[in-house]
Parts: structure tokens; sequence; C-alpha cells
């Protein structure tokens, strides 16, 4: 085999995001401030995106006998503009706890950023090696991120933040090496690691090769918490701070669902991947219907929602691009549900219980309404147009491809899943809780004991962000269709 | 054989029917708290604007006059039509359209809104912003008006769906006291007719290739088999939401618990989504699986008249009786619509806008009782009649509409309906003839037993301590129903002028 040639022009997302997190390094290290270093990676993050859409039709690189390794290609573009879009929010979303110097700026801007060059990765990926290897990338800086919490003297030191790293990593540990068996399996019996070349195995290989196919969706299956691989989720998340529960319930997710789609596409999993996906969804709707906590009810909300993507999963190539429209709809949506949460948060502070929301949404009408939009969308339901969408097409896929009854349970999962919502949206609106002693005025008890503090800027203009994408969306979801097709 | 793009610069009066009520509900939600009068009385504005406007189609009406030219193959002509690209990888059009089986549910649609929106002006209930309340009432209005304009199956699921959180905001928001547990059981029952209807819908649009309306109605491509599963999904769906026995127990909590306004449009509009949807998509999309599950319909059809008849006669607080009265009228809708003939689906679409006005007054009366003495317990109210005669006498003559008086709006859809059971022919529909009437002799008992509990007798405590008086806006909000409850008695060629042709169409020109 003669020396590659490199297409730098197809590279360049990666080296934009890659040089992302050297630069919020550096700028760490030669001025140490704070606004320099975010400042820093947000603008790499725009440079990301906008290199994304640059090298939108620049030629395959890294190319072998099989097939090539970066593809370029409108899915890819879309997708690694949803991880920059993704890095920059949850960057602006954890501004304020930077600013209280709970994390380290310099540090927590570089661990983002390389996240989101694993991303990059997984989006452009052509084979399994480097499919993974981006995966790995986009994982590893996470469980640094998940545990990174600096304690203020006599503060109470916990060590949620620890414990949920240390879960988060043995399991990502175990479920890459069950994924690298699975590719080491499907190599011997096909010789194929190119995913443009992938197939059945021929004649007395064809049971191995299904075996490392199943054990390849396992693998994959692990990062994107589906049932009965997701037990790390709700405790990872909920031990996390915040915005980096956002990023896994979002970037993190993204990723997985990306590889995942690469895989069933070309090799038939369909047994194994119809089975997680019933499982997901059911198991992640009705146990996220008795959470009292905030973020472990979005934990398993995310969970079921995987579900959803695992469905259109099912029926393989047929169901690609509406699992990735549906997957792009839901980041948005949960990207603004976690927004939200730490809108309506103390800088730093967890997602506390679902109580603690009580009337909220009548001392922040915005934050309330930006609430209710992302848990309307992720019931699939108006006004959250977006959602509805996403649920269309999925069902549409089923249909079409004639699995009407797995079909059947996605939209009585959608069912079950609207009791949590709903409940949770209502109680943003319910009137304070009465008190043993008589007050004339309840309504303004509750504001004396809720001091309405300001919604730090970079937050609020992060989920206005959000909310637009998601309102223009979902009135023109074609142009998700069209990049997606 | 399609008839798209006719994009003429009129036919955007439909979007324009949809985007005032929308443009409404954003103004008022955005106005500051210390001007909530004010935008109630913006609402009101908006809701007047949009009721003129769902008037206006009926001066298109001649240009769909050139129907011979069709020759055999029956198809739907809107009066009106809209047909724009929206989202083409789902099958989705923009598709809008008015005909003659439509148009008297739009206009009663633009109608009640801004009578519960005036009515909104003077009284608002506690717990609420009332201009949350009227915004909310304007999304209603769209996804009511979207649902009944709506000629693309995709289309019609959007609308269905953008009614379901708004209701249940209205209920949780500004109802009695079980509200929440009332308002989860109507989002849940609703959302899981939805689902299947979304189900239905895209197993059609799958199977057919287009979600046109015009297109699939009266001979859709599609086989028996599909024909069969798709109706059963859609009578499901629209069986939660019209609601029809046994489907129908989130009616009685919701009614009971949700503010007036809410009652009045949920009873007066929501329902008839159900019933209309039955008749526009069940029956036009899937006629081989109407036939088939159509003896299925007119047995749930009459258990529901006298199942509900026979709860009424029992019940004890007004709000419900109502609510399961209403059980009651749409049992004879659908029982219209199940003998799949002209006259029977003529009688259910009679009946429908006629229930709308009656049963709109009706809660609207019942709401008025129920905040004035504080009970709707009828136990507690007696002799009304001596306390607030001219209350009493709206109560009279609205439970007399609604039992079926001749010469009053209820009688046309109760008495066609048992007349095209009759019609049908065989002892089946003979049978179901005969206990429908039955029930309506029921319905006519509950009532008269209403009246007499309520209206007679010597009165109570609280009656006694009530306002006789009607309010200005109170009787803005009623007169017109009780006009129209008249004049639709007197002359029902006005709705039904017109929509024996287009229901040829839809029961696909064999009957």
């Amino acid at each position: 085999m003669s020396s590659q040639a490199v297409g730098h022009l197809a590279l360049l997302p990666l080296y934009a995001a890659a040089g992302t997190a050297i630069l919020a390094l550096l700028a760490d290290l030669v001025t140490g401030r704070r606004a320099v270093i975010a400042g820093a990676t947000l603008l790499g993050t725009l440079a990301t995106a906008a290199a994304a859409l640059v090298a939108v039709s620049a030629d395959p690189t890294f190319c072998a006998t099989g097939g090539c390794s970066w593809i370029p290609s409108w899915p890819a573009a879309t997708t690694a503009v949803l991880f920059a879009g993704l890095t920059a929010g949850v960057l602006a979303f954890s501004l304020p706890a930077l600013r209280l110097g709970i994390a380290p700026a310099g540090e927590f801007c570089f661990l983002l950023a390389c996240s989101m060059t694993g991303g990059v990765t997984v989006a452009y990926a052509g084979d399994l090696i480097t499919l993974i290897v981006g995966l790995e990338t986009l994982t590893l800086p996470l469980y640094v991120l998940v545990g990174l919490r600096r304690f203020a003297p006599g503060e109470r030191v916990t060590t949620a933040g620890a414990s949920a790293s240390v879960t988060f990593f043995l399991v990502s540990v175990v479920s890459t090496a069950v994924a690298l068996l699975g590719v080491a399996l499907n190599y011997a019996a096909t010789g194929a690691v190119h995913l443009a070349s992938l197939g059945p195995g021929p004649g007395p290989f064809a049971q191995l090769a299904g075996v490392g196919a199943a054990l390849l969706v396992i693998g994959l299956a692990f990062k994107v918490a589906a049932v009965p691989l997701h037990a790390w989720a709700p405790a990872t998340y909920d031990g996390a701070p915040v915005p980096v529960a956002a990023y896994l319930s979002t970037a993190s997710k993204l990723g997985g669902v990306l590889a995942l789609a690469a895989v069933v596409s070309r090799l038939d999993t369909r047994a194994v991947v119809v089975v997680l996906a019933v499982l997901t969804m059911t198991i992640g709707n009705l146990v996220a219907l008795r959470q009292t906590r905030m973020v472990r009810l979005l934990a398993w909300s995310s969970v079921a929602q995987a579900g959803y993507i695992l469905a259109a999963l099912a029926p393989g190539e047929p169901g690609v691009a509406a699992a990735l429209v549906y997957a792009a709809f839901f980041v948005v949506l949960e990207l603004i549900a976690f927004g939200a949460v730490v809108a309506l948060r103390l800088p730093g502070a967890d997602g506390g219980e679902i109580a603690d929301y009580r009337g909220a949404g009548r001392r922040k009408p915005w934050l309330g309404a930006a609430l209710v939009l992302a848990f309307a969308g992720l019931a699939g339901l108006p006004p959250g147009l977006a959602g509805l969408f996403a649920k269309v097409s999925v069902v549409d896929a089923l249909v079409d491809a004639g699995w009407i009854w797995l079909a059947g349970v996605v939209v009585l999962n959608a069912v079950i899943a609207l009791a949590y919502y709903v409940r949770v949206s209502a109680t943003l609106y319910t009137l304070p809780a009465r008190i043993g002693i008589s007050v004339t005025d309840p309504v303004l008890l509750d504001e004396a004991v809720h001091p309405s503090l300001p919604v730090p800027r970079a937050v609020a203009v992060a989920l206005a962000g959000a909310v637009a994408v998601a309102v223009v969306l979902g009135f023109a979801p074609q142009v998700l269709f069209d990049a997606f097709s | 054989m399609t008839l798209t793009t006719t994009a003429d610069s009129w036919s955007f009066l439909l979007a324009v029917i949809l985007g005032v009520p929308a443009l409404g509900a954003v103004v008022v939600a955005l106005l500051p708290a210390s001007r909530d009068r004010q935008a109630r009385i913006v609402a009101t504005v908006f809701a007047a604007v949009t009721f003129l406007l769902t008037i206006a189609p009926v001066f298109f009406r001649d240009r769909a006059g050139g129907w011979s030219a069709f020759g055999d193959v029956p198809q739907l002509i809107p009066w009106v039509n809209l047909d724009l690209p929206w989202v083409p990888a789902l099958g989705l059009d923009f598709h809008l359209g008015v005909d003659a089986v439509s148009y008297p549910l739009i206009v009663l649609t633009g109608l009640l809104t801004l009578l519960c929106c005036a009515y909104t002006v003077k009284k608002v209930p506690e717990a609420g912003a009332g201009r949350t309340l009227a915004a909310l009432l304007l999304v209603l209005e769209v996804g009511v008006l979207g649902t009944f304009l709506a000629l693309d199956l995709i289309l019609f699921f959007v609308f269905f769906e953008v009614v379901l959180l708004p209701m249940f905001a209205v209920i949780a928001g500004w109802g009695g006291p079980d509200r929440r547990r009332a308002a989860r059981k109507f989002v849940l029952y609703t959302l899981a007719g939805s689902v299947l209807l979304l189900l239905g819908v895209i197993i059609v649009v799958s199977r057919a290739g287009t979600g046109d309306l015009i297109v699939l109605t009266g001979s859709p491509p599609l086989s028996r088999g599909t024909q069969c599963l798709v109706f059963a999904l859609l009578a499901v769906a629209f069986a939660v939401k019209a609601p029809l026995w046994p489907l129908h127990t989130w009616l009685p909590d919701a009614h009971t618990e949700a503010p007036t306004v809410g009652s009045v449009i949920l009873a007066g509009v929501l329902l008839k989504m159900g019933t209309y949807g039955l008749i526009r998509v069940g029956v036009g999309v899937a006629p081989d699986g109407a036939a088939w599950a159509a003896p299925v319909l007119g047995v749930l059809a009459v258990v529901a008249i006298l199942a509900g008849s026979l709860i009424c006669l029992r019940q004890r607080e007004l709000k419900r009786l109502i609510a399961y009265s209403s059980v009651g009228h749409m049992g004879f809708v659908l029982l219209g619509i199940a003998t799949l003939t002209v006259t029977g689906i003529q009688a259910a679409l009679i009946g429908n806008v006629a229930h709308g006005l009656i049963t709109g007054l009706l809660f609207f009366l019942v709401g008025t009782i129920k905040d004035r003495t504080g009970t709707g317990s009828i136990d507690q109210l007696s002799g009304l009649r001596e306390q607030a005669p001219r209350l009493a006498g709206l109560l009279g003559f609205a439970a007399v509409a609604s039992l079926g008086l001749p010469g009053l709006a209820g009688f046309w859809g109760e008495a066609f309906a048992v007349v095209a059971a009759v019609q049908a022919g065989g002892p089946f529909w003979l049978t179901c003839a005969a206990l429908a009437a039955v029930g309506g002799a029921l319905t006519a008992a509950y009532f008269l037993r209403l009246l007499r509990r309520v209206t007679h007798g010597p009165a109570t405590p609280v009656v006694r301590a009530m306002r006789p008086s009607i309010a200005a806006a109170e009787w803005f909000a009623w007169a017109p129903l009780v006009l129209l409850t008249l004049v639709v008695g007197l002359a029902p060629a006005l709705i039904l002028s017109g929509t024996a042709l287009p229901i040829v169409d839809l029961l696909g020109g064999s009957r």
C-alpha cells in the first residue's frame, strides 16, 4: 500500500475542534483569565461549526482498499455543527459555576473541547476503529468533568461527583471492551473494518460475524444508556454538575447514536436492537414516573428517548435518517430542559427535588415557558412542534418498513411519558403550598422566601438561542430531513 | 386526478383564519399583568375578527359548483382550497379547505370562542390570570379550526394535538378543587386516543402514498384489510375524543372541574373534533373499514345513549349531569354515522352543531348557577324560578331544547339518527332505532326531572341568597346561542344545504 494522500480540507473540522482544545489550554497558560479562556473556547466552537459547513463537499480522505476512514457528508457536517453548538451551550451554562471557582476554567474548557473533538471524529468516521477512537475521545474527558468540582473553604465536601465519575468510568470502560471485542470478532470473520465494506460473514463465519455485530451493538448501547445497560446513567447524571449532565445527555448520547446508526445500517442486528428498544422505552418511561428528583427524572426520560431512537434503528438502513432526525430534535430539546434547570437553580447547585420547582414558572415566566416547551417537545406535543415531528418521523419510518407493532409500542410509550411531563410542568405553575400559619397573601410570602435571582446573562443567551433553534426547526423540520437523507 | 395548488389570493383567507387567533394569543400573553382587563378585551377583539373571518368562506361556495364535470369519480371539492408544501419528507402539506361538511363547525367554533372570550372579560375564575386564560382560549381556537380546515391527514393530526396541552392548562389552572386529577385524566385519555390516530394516519399515508384528503376521500387506494385496520385505529381514537361509551370516563370529571368557559369549549367544539374526524377521516378514507365496523359502532352508540340517560337519571351534580347528557347526545351522533347513509350523516352533522349550541348554553347557565350559589348539588338547589325567574327560564329553554323538542335545534339530529337507522332496515338497525328512541324518551325524563328539582319547589337558602340579575356580558354570551338554537330548529336547511353531495362522495358514491 502506498502512502496515503491526506485531504486537509476534509479534516478542517477536526483541526478546528482539536485547535480549540489547545487554544483553551494555551489561553489558560498565558493569561489565566477566565473570560479569555471561555471566549477562546466559544470562538473555537464557532470555528468548528463553520469548518464543518465549509468542508461539507470535500473528498473523503485516508482511503485504502475497502473504503475511506474520514468521509465528509451532509449528515456528518450537520452532526458536527450540533456537537459544536452543544459544546458552546454547555460552556455557557457552566460559566456561572466557573465564575464562582467551582471548577478550574482552563481545565474545564480544555476537556470540553477535547470531548467535542471526539464527537466530530465520530460524525466523520468511515471505519470502526476511527469510530471507537472518536467515541472514546468523546467520553474520556467526561469522566473527569463529571467529578471535577472544587469546594470552597468551609463548604461541606461531598463525594457524589467522584462516585458518579467512578461509576461512569467503570461502566464505560467495560462497554468499550465489549464493543472492541465485537469489532475484533467481526473483523476475524469478514476482514472488514471500513463501514462501507461491512456485511454478513461468508459461509462458516456468518455466525461469528453475527456475534461480533451483536457485541458491538451491545457495547455501543451502553453509551446511549439503553436498558438493561442503563444503570449508570441516572446515578452519573445526578452526581455530575447539571451542565455536564446536560452534555452527557445530549452530545455523549448523540455520539452513541451516530455509532449505532453506522453499525446497524450495514449489519443485521435487528433482533438485538428491537429487544433493546422495547425495553429501553418502556422501562425508562415507567421508572421516570416515580422520580422525585429533577435530574433523575430527566435522566430516565433521556433513557426512554434513547429507546425511541433505537426503535427507529430497528429496521436497519431505512430507519437511520429518522433516528438521526429524532436525535437532532431530541438534543436541542434536552439542552433547553437542562438549561432551564440550570437557570432556575443557584450557580453550582444540583438539580434538586421536583418539589423545589413548585411555582417556579409563576416567578420566572420565561424560564417556565422554556421548560414547558422542552417538556412538550419531549412528549411529542405542540407547542413543541420539533418533538412532534420527531415522533412522527420515527412512526413513519417504522410503518414504512412494515414494523407497525413496534410503532404501536412507541406511541403507547408516548402516553406513559406524558404523565410525568405534565406532572412536572403543572408543578411549575402550582400555587405555593399552604403553611400552618394564616397568611393574607401566600403568593407574597412565597416571593419573599424565594428571592428572584437574576439569570446569568450567558445562560440566558444560550437558552434563548436553543429555544430559537427549537422553534425554527419546529416550523421548518424539512431542513433537518434534507440534511440527514 | 388531483386538484392541487389552487392558490389564488382568496385561498389565503384560510391561513388568515388560523393566523389571527394565533397572533392574538401571542399578543395577549405578552401584555403585562397590570393590563389584565385590557388584555382580555384585546382577546375578545381578536376572537371577533376571527368569527367574522370564519363566516366568509360561504361567499365562495358557488365556485365549487362544477360537480358533474368530474363525472363518476367522487371527489371532495372544497369551496376554498389552500395547498402549500410544508414537510415533504413526511408527506405533510399545509392543505386547508372548507366545504359544506366542515363549514358549520368552523362558524360554531368562531362563535363559541368569541362568546367565551367576551364572558372572560367580565368573569375570570380565581386561581389564575385572566389574560392567560383568554390566550389559551385563542390557542384552542387555532387547534380546533385547524382540525376542521385540514385536508391533509398529517396536518389534521398536528392540529388535533394542538388542543391537548392548552385544554389541560385550562382545566388544571382555572378549575375546581379536584382539577389536577381531572386534567391529568383528560390529557392522558385524549393522548392515548390521538397516538392511535397518529398510527392510523401514518399507515394510510404510507400505504396510499399521499395524505391528501381530496385524493383519498371516497375511493382510497387501500386494500380492505388495511382499511379495516385503519378504521379500527381511527374509530378508537375518535371515540375517545367524542367520547363514545365505554371510553367516556374522562369527560364527567373534566367537565365537573373545568371552569365555565372551559366546559363550554370542551363540550361545544372539542368533542366535535371526534365526530367530525370520524366522518371526514374515518368514513372518508376507509369506507370499507367503516362498513365492516358499522354494527359495532351502532351497538356502542345505542349503549351510550341508554347508559348516558340512565346515569343522568341518578345524577345529583349539575355539571356532571350535563356532561353525561353529552355522552347520550354524542351517542345519537355516532348512531347517525354508523348507519353510513346520507340521512344518518346529515343527522350527525346537525346533531353536532345543535349539541354545540345547546350544551354550550347549558354549561354557561349551570356554571353561573354554580358560581353564584357555590354548589352544584341538585339536592341543595330548588326554587330557582322564584328567586331568579330569567335564569330559570333560560335553563328551562336549554333543557327543553336539549331533550329534543321539535322546533328547536336538538330535535333534528336525534330524530333523524333514528330515522336513518330505520331506513337502513333489517332487524339489527330496527332494534338500534327502537332502543335509541327509548333513550330519547329517557333524555326527556331526566331533563324534566332536572327542571322539576332545580327550578320548581320551595327556594333553598343558597338559592335565596343568590344574585338574580343577569349581567350584560352574560346576556351577550347567551343570547346568540338562544337565537341560533331557535333558528337552526326552525330552518335546519341552514346547516344541511349543500351537504348531500359531499356526503355521497364521502361514502364512496355507493349509497
